[in-house]
């Protein structure tokens, strides 16, 4: 059974295996090819799916705002308004972040989780490697990028927005551009950009942990993955709270 | 040379290793056996510096493991080859990347010097073809021959071999056998081999440490082992009925 001092210990250990990740560095040679595979990975991998997301939830927005204005005293141009601060705000770096944490993340627990069980990790610290260098910090690296799966996210979302309001009949092209222009907050656009920052951080990091230090064999990479994406969430949900109240509140 | 004095080990109130005092010698096959829970692997960890003893020593070639500073422990490293149960090869690299794997952290050669040394290595152990395949694409026992070359590939001081052979039918598990035996010859290598296989310790073990409860029981070679009275090492060593007929014949033929 998990007791709190489990807990407190499990936090303790992310802690220190997050100081190990700068400490003895891995040779630049052997670690650049690492970071442009963990970018190919993780970063230009998930444009895609991020990309199908982003449009079809964009228009989605579109079509659910519209059709919840009734009252004919509201502007038109509150379709694209409400998808433009629902897309920028929240969805892109928030609900991205979450479906990241179930394909990023799983795959991070997963190749160093199946690396421990096949002792590939050992064989790194047999060597006398800093394994944990080696292994989380090209992720770091490449989720540095993740901000520019989020701008693609939001340029997506907003996009499916006006074709779904201007094809499915909601709404005018100019209302809708005028809409996405109206208001506009140039520091919504740094407080989505910190949050993209800080999730990043969290998803390069918590999966690494889980798959890092699990004990057992393949049942358990599958278990440790499961975890992984439910505590990345977690947090995900936890530090948007956080970051909401001290950056908008 | 690796010299081991009063080791102690504990996990939690588990003591595993209860006061182990031994030698390994260079240019020797060195096997370490006993029955599982003996504590050979916890041993052979320590003798790797994965775990931290209490109670002891362990000097290699003279210098004392604990008195060494951060980053000689990481030199000392270095200077060790490991071979795992389970190969443990980087599965996102080929063969030969694997092999070069510690040319690539530990050296400052070129690539066509480390492509050289791959070469040599990897025609040691006879895979001379096989340097783009994937460790997937690989049998058991050239993993095992991958595993040894890359355990030599940076020319170690230290070999350590963890069950080398499991897994593998007995004309490879011999071959893979013979190749250690004559590696650590031909390099003048201190090798220890943590193993279950009989057939290991009557062909290669020039020197044989017999683990019991954590207690260093018995040690001798492939040689006193036919004749030890020990009864822990003749119920573990000869507890098949061919290893019974072997050990007769034997003692037949040489008395």
């Amino acid at each position: 059974m998990k007791t709190p001092l489990t807990y407190l210990g499990n936090i303790g250990t992310y802690f220190i295996m997050i100081k190990d990740i700068f400490r003895r560095p891995t040779k630049w040679s052997v670690m650049k090819p690492l970071i442009l595979k963990d970018i190919d990975d993780l970063i230009i991998g998930s444009i895609g799916i991020v990309a199908f997301i982003s449009f079809f939830v964009g228009g989605v927005v579109a079509i659910q705002t519209s059709l919840n204005m009734t009252s004919p005293i509201m502007p038109k141009y509150l379709v694209g308004f409400a998808t433009r601060q629902s897309i920028i705000l929240e969805f892109a770096p928030t609900f991205i972040s979450i479906i990241m944490a179930g394909k990023v993340g799983s795959f991070i627990t997963s190749s160093i989780g199946t690396m421990r069980v096949t002792e590939q990790i050992d064989a790194l610290e047999v060597m006398g490697i800093n394994a944990i260098n080696y292994l989380v910090f090209p992720k770091f690296i490449a989720l540095i990028l993740y901000p520019f799966v989020i701008s693609i996210a939001m340029f997506l979302g907003i996009l499916g927005g006006l074709l779904a309001c201007v094809y499915g009949g909601y709404g005018t092209m100019e209302n809708y551009i005028e809409g996405v222009q109206l208001d506009f907050i140039p520091f919504h656009f740094v407080y989505a950009f910190i949050k993209t920052f800080v999730f990043a951080f969290l998803l390069a990091t918590i999966p690494s942990y889980y798959g890092y230090f699990m004990k057992g064999g393949a049942l358990e990479v599958g278990k440790a993955s499961t975890t992984s994406f439910v505590w990345t969430s977690v947090m995900i949900i936890l530090v948007n709270f956080l970051l909401t109240s001290l950056l908008l509140g | 040379m690796i010299q081991v004095k009063d080791l102690h080990k504990s996990f939690g109130d588990a003591h595993i290793l209860k006061g182990i005092t031994t030698s390994f010698e260079k240019g020797k096959t060195n096997l370490i056996i006993g029955q599982s829970g003996s504590g050979k692997t916890v041993f052979l960890k320590c003798l790797l510096g994965l775990f931290e003893y209490e109670q002891g020593s362990i000097a290699y070639e003279g210098k004392n493991f604990s008195d060494l500073s951060k980053t000689e422990k990481i030199n000392l490293r270095s200077e060790m080859g490991m071979v795992f149960q389970g190969s443990a090869l980087f599965d996102s690299m080929t063969i030969a990347e694997n092999v070069m794997f510690p040319l690539r952290m530990f050296t400052k050669q070129n690539k066509s010097e480390m492509e050289d040394r791959v070469n040599v290595v990897l025609q040691r152990v006879n895979l001379e073809n096989a340097h783009n395949k994937m460790p997937s694409e690989a049998s058991g026992g050239m993993q095992k021959r991958v595993a040894i070359a890359r355990a030599i590939v940076n020319r170690p001081k230290f070999l350590f071999c963890d069950e080398p052979n499991s897994g593998l039918d007995p004309k490879t598990a011999i071959v893979i056998d013979n190749l250690i035996q004559e590696i650590t010859a031909e390099f003048n290598i201190t090798t220890v081999i943590n193993t279950h296989d009989m057939n290991s310790v009557m062909e290669i073990g020039e020197k044989i440490v017999f683990l019991k409860d954590g207690l260093l029981e018995w040690e001798g070679s492939s040689e006193t082992i036919f004749r030890t009275e020990n009864e822990a090492v003749t119920n573990f060593v000869y507890s098949s009925n061919l290893f019974r007929k072997v050990r007769r014949m034997y003692l037949e033929e040489n008395n």
